[in-house]
């Protein structure tokens, strides 16, 4: 018991920190670049805008390719990747670039279908505005698949959370080595139960927060 | 030269290995100022011949031309510049949900190059027009169909528009709420002389509202002339088609075994005018020698014009009763013979 006392209180705060900088550095290139992925996606796909068959099927097989990969591979595939672009593959930045990676393809997908879901209609009378692309995006179709958008990000960040465990056990550090190193192999019970408890709590954290916010663009 | 000119459109859809065509050889033009309708059932090509006019969907074949610019043979620019000017308003109003009603409209006014700085005092101006100036900061959620609808016009309205299309605009709502929206168009074109092309199945919009109605059947026109005359006298199948329904001059079967249990013919007239029937009646009555028992009869009124509809059942002897029939044809403007088992 005491045992467990002293290890969570010499790592458990680094290791939250570097969960931290994974999930959010990779949350935050993933919201990002999936968005436009998922942007390009639709836009290419509506026979509103410009329908560009091909285009669209070459980068949909992208997409799937990279989300065929398990993570445990595509992990390791990115190592010299993640040394190019973070310098040192084994830190939580580096962990980040192998996260984003995987993650992009993801969120692209959850983005077009947000987008995708938007009546017809309204984008059609938006067109019949003579408003141009850029001003549809801002004024339409942003706020009107913003409440999709938003769930898309927590199941995101959640996805992030547990697979940045599988990051940190490569030496990427984080809550997730914490269990392992210590409540796995060094059979601590304590430690185990305690950060799996963490989890729990920061899972219904987020999701509460993403509904709240949902709700709030949902109009 | 006419305000809107379609030549001959065709439009034609590719669904996997099949072609449909939703619009053939449609040629119409539009006046200035006027109201113009196209009824048809659903499916008939209606909603896609509308959005050939501003190019929402281009013709697989033919000519749109609209204020003297050729559509056809225009850049994305050009279609967008002639988009800011005719408005479009839909079924299902098609409001962004998410934004309130103010944004809505600063969103068409800034699509269509009005200066930021102005475009308070413009939406206040709109929302007036409509009677909502109160819910502004509202949402669409918030609205009821009617009340969206008019939001729809209003954004129609935005960068005052020379032309406004409507695509079924009162057929989501109640009778009395769609008389409202009728009633505010008919404003609109009468204020600002803007030209309205209005498609709807509901034959009670064409008569309140239309000036010039076309039929359309299976992608094509088959009819077109004054809202009065269509009711009058309609030409097409699916012109006489739409407008007995709407005149509702079918008498239940039960009826129509007892009438003709006697032999004899039933007739359904209409006539121009609000003038009575009487007068022709007894004279083929006395001419023939049959007689002419009136089942039926009122009188609608279309563009403040009269037109009598008459269900009359004439008996006597077979040639007298033919020779009657062929005189109601040449002195009344429409007449279907009436068979008791259709």
């Amino acid at each position: 018991m005491n045992e467990t006392i002293t290890i969570l209180q010499q790592n458990l705060g680094t290791a939250l920190w570097d969960t931290g900088k994974m999930v959010f550095i990779s949350g935050f290139i993933v919201v990002i670049f999936g968005t436009l992925i998922g942007l390009f996606l639709y836009y290419y796909s509506n026979p509103l805008f410009a329908p560009r068959p091909v285009l669209n099927s070459i980068c949909g097989f992208v997409i799937n390719a990279i989300r065929s990969l398990p993570f445990l591979i595509l992990m390791v595939v990115l190592i010299p990747f993640a040394k190019l672009v973070a310098g040192d593959p084994y830190t939580p930045l580096g962990g980040a670039v192998s996260l984003s990676v995987a993650a992009i393809p993801f969120f692209a997908r959850l983005a077009e279908g947000a987008f995708a879901e938007i009546d017809a209609g309204v984008v059609e009378a938006a067109r019949s505005t003579g408003a141009g692309f850029i001003l549809i995006f801002q004024e339409v179709l942003f706020p009107e698949a913003l409440p999709a958008l938003i769930r898309g990000v927590v199941l995101t960040l959640i996805s992030l959370l547990g697979y940045s465990a599988m990051v940190g056990t490569i030496g990427a550090g984080g809550i997730g080595d914490l269990a392992i190193q210590y409540g796995y192999n060094r059979y601590n019970t304590g430690v185990l139960v305690s950060v799996i408890v963490i989890l729990i709590i920061i899972v219904q954290i987020v999701q509460w927060c993403g509904d709240r916010l949902a709700d709030h663009y949902t109009r | 030269m006419s305000q809107i000119e379609l030549k001959h459109i065709d439009v034609t859809f590719k669904q996997k290995k099949r072609t449909v065509t939703a619009v053939k050889d449609v040629s119409l033009s539009v006046e200035k100022g006027e109201i113009f309708g196209i009824v048809g059932l659903s499916g008939a090509g209606k909603s896609t011949l509308v959005r050939t006019i501003n190019y929402l969907q281009a013709p697989t074949n033919g000519q749109v031309v609209v204020d003297g610019t050729d559509l056809s043979h225009a850049n994305a620019k050009t279609i967008a510049a002639a988009r800011r000017k005719i408005g479009f308003i839909f079924q299902n109003f098609n409001l962004i949900n998410n934004r309130t009603l103010a944004q809505n409209l600063a969103f068409a006014l800034t699509a269509g190059g009005y200066p930021e700085k102005q475009q308070p005092k413009r939406i206040t101006e709109l929302l007036e027009l409509v009677g909502l100036a109160d819910r502004q900061d509202n949402y669409p959620g918030q609205l009821s169909g009617g009340q969206k609808q008019r939001v729809g016009i209003a954004r129609a309205l935005a960068n005052d528009p020379d032309i406004l299309l409507c695509d079924e605009a009162t057929s989501a709502l109640d009778v009395e709420t769609a008389e409202e929206i009728i009633g505010i168009l008919k404003e609109i074109n009468r204020r600002l002389h803007i030209t309205i092309v209005f498609i709807t199945h509901q034959l009670e919009v064409a008569r309140s509202l239309f000036d010039r109605v076309a039929v359309m059947e299976n992608g094509r026109l088959v009819e077109q002339s004054s809202t009065y005359d269509l009711f009058a006298a309609p030409q097409s199948d699916m012109g006489q088609r739409l407008v007995n329904r709407f005149l509702d001059t079918d008498l239940p079967d039960k009826v129509k075994a007892q009438v003709t249990k006697q032999t004899g013919q039933l007739l359904t007239l209409r006539y121009r005018g609000s003038d009575s029937l009487t007068p022709i009646i007894t004279k083929i009555a006395k001419q023939t020698g049959i007689d002419i028992n009136i089942i039926q009869g009122r009188v609608e009124f279309i563009q403040d014009k009269a037109i009598g509809v008459l269900v009359v059942f004439l008996t006597g002897s077979a040639v007298a009763v033919s020779q009657a029939v062929q005189i109601f044809h040449q002195r009344v403007d429409y007449v279907t013979e009436v068979s008791a088992h259709e």
